[in-house]
């Protein structure tokens, strides 16, 4: 069924209570053409766009928990293609092209809100460096401001300007970011995939991935042998544990990052901003809350939670960019767990084994790039060769000297 | 997460900076020949889920650096030892 003003309507003459279930809760066959391993953000749009731009049937999405128990329930919301590098940067501005028809596309409210993200920058230095990312990215075709101290005060008056140790000299403003509503995204990939006959199976967790001849043949998992001819791991979190079945090892450590949740306020940040200098970033959510985040706690972890020395960093670089914010309460805090890549960067790519796809690699920025990945990803998959999108995040990149370090800091796992 | 630092006694863990996991070992030559055991250490990670030993610089303590014994899953610390202590039980290990 379509969701539309006419069935809204209908179904609201029977109270509501006449709703198909959005999506099936199959138990799974014992074979199947392509199994995706992972049903968050990226794996059910990895099989939401194998169905749908490539024609293919007989998939299933595998998720150890309940469906978008990973990263997509636990990030900050943010969208944006503020990237500078060739290999990042017309992917993450495919990503935002995608959610910009997204909910048309699939057919469910994501709430799609493109307020705008504004970087700010305190020094000279800064500002250059932004200038020549804001002139990157509008050679890619994205839209970049350069905004001087005074624009920054007219968006946000109540910020501190003249903060002794970081003053706000200016801001990078890309208006096309903004927001969406997290949980929708797997929702609506979710139903889509669905629709076009994929079978999406919780608390289906995979033990072992099975090859014979480097071939891969199927996977053991707690619901018993399933046969495959390809497999694609989006497990970005874990990738290292689910690598390590075929005896991979990745370039990558997981790390926990913390974000939080304050009371309800009424409306008073209506963009996204970013103190990168001081490792805070801050919105607001239709509800009213303030969400905001930081860095990496910086110690390997699979934890899920924190420790309070970050919370005390963040909130105190929040209170030095927007003073009022002391007066604020903390609802909530929680932590995800980060693919922290060596350069930064992700991966999307085939492996040496026939038929295994790798998706991992997302660090920080996972959930902006959900719709492209799964885009990129399903191509890889469907067609045995990257896109040209993708083709710049391979596996082997670091050993062959092909790094996208964003940063330019080399390689540590502690990077964007 | 508190750490026993060997020389400070327990301390809380934000005046430590962590730099990850103490199982590569580092190649003893720059002959082109090692690239590929540059390549594993500088890059290729176990990333364990469960008990790692990691290098952590007291850096807002004695300065010394430590090797931590940590559950990632947990947060679990179940003990730490200079640097020094822990290569030394390695190279007599190998």
């Amino acid at each position: 069924m379509r969701y539309n003003v006419f069935s809204l309507i209908r179904n609201s003459f029977s109270g509501h209570k006449n709703w198909e279930p959005a999506w099936r809760d199959p138990e799974p066959r014992k074979e199947y053409d392509i199994i995706i391993v992972g049903g968050g953000g990226h794996g059910l749009a990895t099989a939401y766009y194998l169905a749908k731009e490539h024609g293919l049937k007989n998939i299933a999405v595998l998720e150890k928990g309940w469906l978008g128990s990973g990263n997509i329930g636990r990030n900050t919301t943010i969208i944006r293609s503020n990237y500078m590098l060739p290999g990042n940067n017309p992917f993450y501005e495919w990503s935002m092209k995608l959610w910009e028809n997204l909910e048309q596309d699939f057919n469910f409210n994501a709430m799609v809100s493109q307020r705008g993200v504004l970087n700010l920058c305190h020094t000279d230095a800064q500002r250059d460096a932004f200038a020549r990312r804001g002139n990157a990215m509008r050679i890619d075709g994205v839209d970049a401001e350069l905004l001087d101290r005074e624009a920054v005060r007219e968006m946000y008056p109540f910020f501190d300007y003249e903060n002794a140790r970081f003053p706000i000299k200016g801001g990078l403003l890309q208006k096309r970011g903004g927001t969406v509503r997290h949980d929708a995204v797997a929702w609506g990939y979710a139903r889509g995939a669905d629709q076009r006959g994929v079978d999406i199976i919780q608390h289906c967790e995979v033990k072992g991935i099975k090859v014979e001849n480097g071939k891969v043949v199927g996977v053991d998992t707690n619901k018993g042998f399933i046969t495959c001819r390809k497999l694609g791991l989006a497990t970005a979190g874990n990738s290292s544990e689910t690598a390590s079945m075929v005896g991979m090892r990745l370039p990558i450590e997981s790390h926990v990052l913390q974000a939080f949740v304050s009371e309800g306020l009424k409306p008073y940040i209506d963009g996204v901003v970013t103190f990168g200098a001081g490792h805070f970033y801050v919105s607001q959510s239709d509800k009213g809350g303030l969400v905001f985040g930081g860095d990496i706690d910086g110690y390997n972890s699979y934890a899920r939670r924190g420790n309070l020395p970050m919370v005390e960093h963040v909130i105190e670089a929040g209170v030095a960019m927007i003073p009022s914010l002391a007066r604020v309460r903390v609802l909530r805090s929680w932590g995800g767990i980060m693919d922290m890549s060596m350069d930064g960067s992700p991966i999307i790519d085939k492996t040496h084994i026939q038929g295994l796809y790798l998706n991992a690699g997302w660090c920080y920025g996972g959930f902006k790039a959900t719709p492209a990945s799964g885009w990129c990803f399903a191509y890889t998959i469907a067609r045995d060769e990257p896109h040209k999108l993708n083709a710049a995040y391979r596996l082997d990149r670091f050993r062959t000297g092909h790094m996208i370090d964003e940063k330019g800091q080399g390689a540590t796992p502690n990077l964007h | 997460m508190l750490i026993p630092c060997p020389h400070c006694g327990t301390r809380p863990v934000e005046e430590f900076t962590f730099l990850g996991d103490a199982a590569p070992t580092r190649p003893t030559t720059s002959d082109p020949s090692s690239m590929e055991a540059w390549y594993e250490y500088v890059y290729l990670r176990n990333n364990p889920r469960g008990p790692i030993d990691e290098y952590a610089h007291h850096s807002g303590g004695c300065r010394a650096w430590l090797v931590v014994q940590r559950n990632t899953e947990t947060h679990e610390v179940f003990g730490a030892v200079t640097a020094r202590d822990f290569s030394k039980a390695k190279d007599a290990k190998a």
